[in-house]
């Protein structure tokens, strides 16, 4: 009597993917994905390793060489100028998130025709790089720029104008990068104001709060979600500095406006780069700068979750 | 005697002719010629367009299959597609610029080509591309380098074209007082600079020293290259160059001698087109040869060779040959090269060239005025490599004069790397 029972009960014998769908699904999802990842990205980052290791020009035999490519960036001038430019970017670059939330503040009100307005303020980051680099190489051009003849009128003079001028130059495009990418955090801060808690920022008013101290304690604490989004493209976009190098000066004067993704790409793959292994010893330099900052991104959005929980 | 070399002239062009259709007839090509070409500006198109149109009349059951690629992206390319996917024949440029392609194998070896006949008609730039006594290419095209200039502008002041080292920098500074700069030049993409270095070498030490220090067998630092860039210096002390040349490409430095505020202009052939769109007609503009700075040292002249190479891995090397030769011949040199096509030098020496005042100035400067030698350009004849660096130490140069040592220090540590192979 009872056996019979259990058979019923069990019923026709299920196969073992019926079986196990719950636990194995979410994998089978997820196949595609880690496949391309690994093929597009965990790969060319060792096979990056790898190449530097060798000395290689692209088309013939490779020899290795073990760490000396590693030991000639180490007396490479043109690396130490691409190392401390990348520098400058990282920091000057971060002047973008406080120039958006001072924008976007600027814009969170309501009057006739403020989606145009921000529409407008919005437009740099739409418009390719490379437009950017060249509007800026005209304004800072030595001879009709604007921005030359401005700062003429105030009785000061950049020699060879900003973008000849070996130390001007690198300021000089950042501040045309810092263009687009103000106008990124501003709609990131946009966007972050549209969640801000109406009855918390009342509560505040309330207890007496207006000004700085309304936006310090009260306001940017709500917007650190849109902080955070702002601080990793801001920083992961310094390190990327590549379109407005090329299009505004191609590294130079005198390859004094090069970074390191630049200085990568001359030394392997420009017309008269043919060094794949020094290239790829670049390469991996500039990773592991970006690791530094990822390691703290994944870490700190890994913290945020265990809040969460 | 006179007239017999020319009869026989006559004679062998007569029956290089009649030989050059007989082959094409008894060998109608059929099957397939796959061409990548870097011809991408409007008048080189329209040549490359031609000479296939032209080649496929010859040879009806021929399929030809065009691909043009814009002229600076094909240099990256054709590292992709020369081991990928290879054209049976690709456009490249003659000397070391061809160096690192025929180290790895991949271009052909087209000596047979150049057995006989081929070799006394292109014997000018049988160097060029010769690498250990072999041939991987053919020329199609070649042009002079020289000093163009504002012929009203020195009528104006009295002036001739100068010879001499010292009447060029006296023309010089009549300019200078005159408020006009003696030299457009824009270095943003830094070869224009390997230009002046060329001349100002060959003329202070001679071809055979600059050929050897662009091959890596002298140093930079040295007595006799600091004799060059000291004579540079004198022109840069002066004021000569326009300033904020570092900002302009060499087309941007144009519109400064269209305009009249610079005289004169180191350029290749090439610019002559551009100055006649700028409105300089041939009594505005005019040329003349690099003046002789040390005394008695035969001149060398910059003049850079396109070429037509056939890729090893081509699938149908016998039509590439083809087409190579037929691009090669008399006729169809003297054809691409007239002044309503290219407007450059036919490198065939039994080709006729263009009534061009430009290009018969040139013609006879590079055969009968260049007894040092020919030489290609800085960033040809040096490798690629070394050509970056050094191009880059000739801007800065240019700019800070007095940073010389650091920056010969610098051409010497990386030419230790650079030729050790």
């Amino acid at each position: 009597m009872t056996n019979t029972t259990v058979s019923d009960f069990e019923g026709p014998k299920r196969s073992w993917y019926k079986r196990n769908e719950i636990a194995v699904t979410p994998y089978l999802f997820l196949i595609p994905g880690v496949f391309f990842f690994a093929v597009y990205v965990i790969f060319p980052v060792f096979q990056s390793f790898n190449i530097s290791l060798y000395k290689w020009d692209g088309l013939g035999e490779a020899e290795y060489v073990g760490l000396t490519n590693y030991q000639k960036l180490l007396d490479d001038r043109a690396f130490e100028v691409s190392l401390w430019n990348n520098l400058k970017w990282l920091v000057l670059y971060l002047l973008a998130i406080p120039a958006g939330l001072m924008i976007s503040l600027f814009l969170n009100q309501k009057v006739v025709g403020i989606r145009l307005y921000k529409s407008l303020f919005f437009f740099p980051f739409v418009i390719s790089q490379i437009v950017v680099g060249l509007v800026f190489s005209w304004f800072y051009d030595p001879t009709f720029g604007i921005f030359t003849k401005v700062i003429g009128w105030v009785g000061l003079e950049i020699k060879g104008g900003v973008l000849g001028n070996p130390t001007a130059v690198t300021y000089g495009i950042i501040a045309a990068g810092l263009w687009p990418q103000t106008a990124y955090c501003m709609i990131l801060y946009l966007t972050g104001l549209n969640a801000v808690d109406p009855e918390q920022v009342e509560a505040a008013r309330l207890d007496g709060a207006k000004g700085w101290k309304m936006l310090w304690y009260v306001i940017i604490p709500q917007l650190k979600p849109a902080t955070f989004i702002a601080f990793v493209v801001t920083i992961v976009g310094a390190l990327r500095s590549f379109d407005l190098i090329s299009i505004m000066t191609r590294g130079g004067p005198f390859g004094q406006s090069r970074v390191l993704s630049y200085y990568m790409f001359e030394k392997a793959l420009s017309e008269y780069g043919f060094r794949m292994g020094y290239g790829a010893a670049i390469a991996v330099v500039l990773f592991l700068i970006m690791l530094v900052f990822i390691a703290y991104f994944l870490w700190s959005m890994y913290q945020e979750e265990k809040g969460a929980r | 005697m006179h007239s017999i070399i020319k009869t026989s002239f006559a004679a062998i062009v007569a029956a290089g002719i009649t030989a050059t259709s007989a082959q094409a007839d008894a060998h109608a090509l059929s099957g397939d010629l796959v061409i990548f070409s870097d011809m991408s500006n409007p008048a080189p198109r329209a040549v490359m367009e031609g000479m296939v149109e032209r080649f496929g009349e010859m040879h009806p059951e021929l399929n030809i299959e065009l691909t043009v690629i814009d002229r600076e992206a094909y240099k990256t390319q054709i590292r992709n597609f020369l081991t990928a996917d290879a054209p049976d024949v690709a456009n490249w440029y003659a000397a070391n610029r061809m160096l690192p392609y025929v180290e790895a194998g991949l271009f052909e070896d087209v000596s047979d080509m150049w057995e006989g006949q081929m070799s006394e008609e292109l014997a000018s730039t049988k160097g060029a591309m010769t690498i250990d006594g072999k041939q991987y290419g053919v020329p199609y095209t070649y042009y002079q380098w020289g000093v163009y200039y504002r012929k009203d502008l020195m009528e104006q002041f009295g002036l001739s074209e100068p010879t001499t080292w010292e009447e060029e920098k006296a023309n010089c500074q009549t300019y200078l007082d005159n408020g006009i700069k003696c030299y457009t030049i824009g270095t943003k993409f830094l070869w224009t600079a390997g230009g002046w270095f060329d001349y100002l070498n060959m003329r202070t030490n001679g071809y055979d020293y600059h050929a050897a220090l662009t091959a890596g067998q002298e140093k930079w630092d040295s007595e006799k290259t600091r004799a060059t860039f000291a004579n540079w210096r004198e022109l840069i002390d002066m004021g000569a160059f326009i300033d904020n040349h570092q900002t302009y490409s060499w087309q941007e430095a144009m519109p400064f001698m269209v305009n009249g505020e610079a005289a004169s202009y180191l350029m290749g052939n090439f610019s002559v087109a551009a100055f006649r769109e700028g409105g300089l007609d041939d009594s505005k503009l005019d040329f003349y040869q690099f003046p002789e700075i040390t005394a008695g040292i035969p001149k060398g002249e910059d003049a850079p060779t396109d070429t037509f190479h056939i890729p090893s891995g081509a699938k149908n090397k016998e039509n590439a040959k083809a087409f190579l030769e037929f691009v090669v011949s008399a006729d169809n040199q003297t054809l691409i090269n007239n002044g309503e096509n290219l407007g450059q030098l036919p490198v065939n020496a039994l080709s006729s060239v263009d009534d061009d005042k430009f290009l018969n100035e040139g013609f006879a400067m590079l055969s009968n005025d260049a007894p040092g030698g020919i030489a290609q350009f800085f960033d040809r004849d040096a490798p690629a490599e070394m050509a970056a660096v050094a191009m880059e130490g000739f801007q800065e140069f240019m700019l800070f004069p007095d940073n010389l040592d650091d920056i010969l220090a610098r051409l010497d540590a990386a030419a230790v790397d650079i030729y050790a192979e």
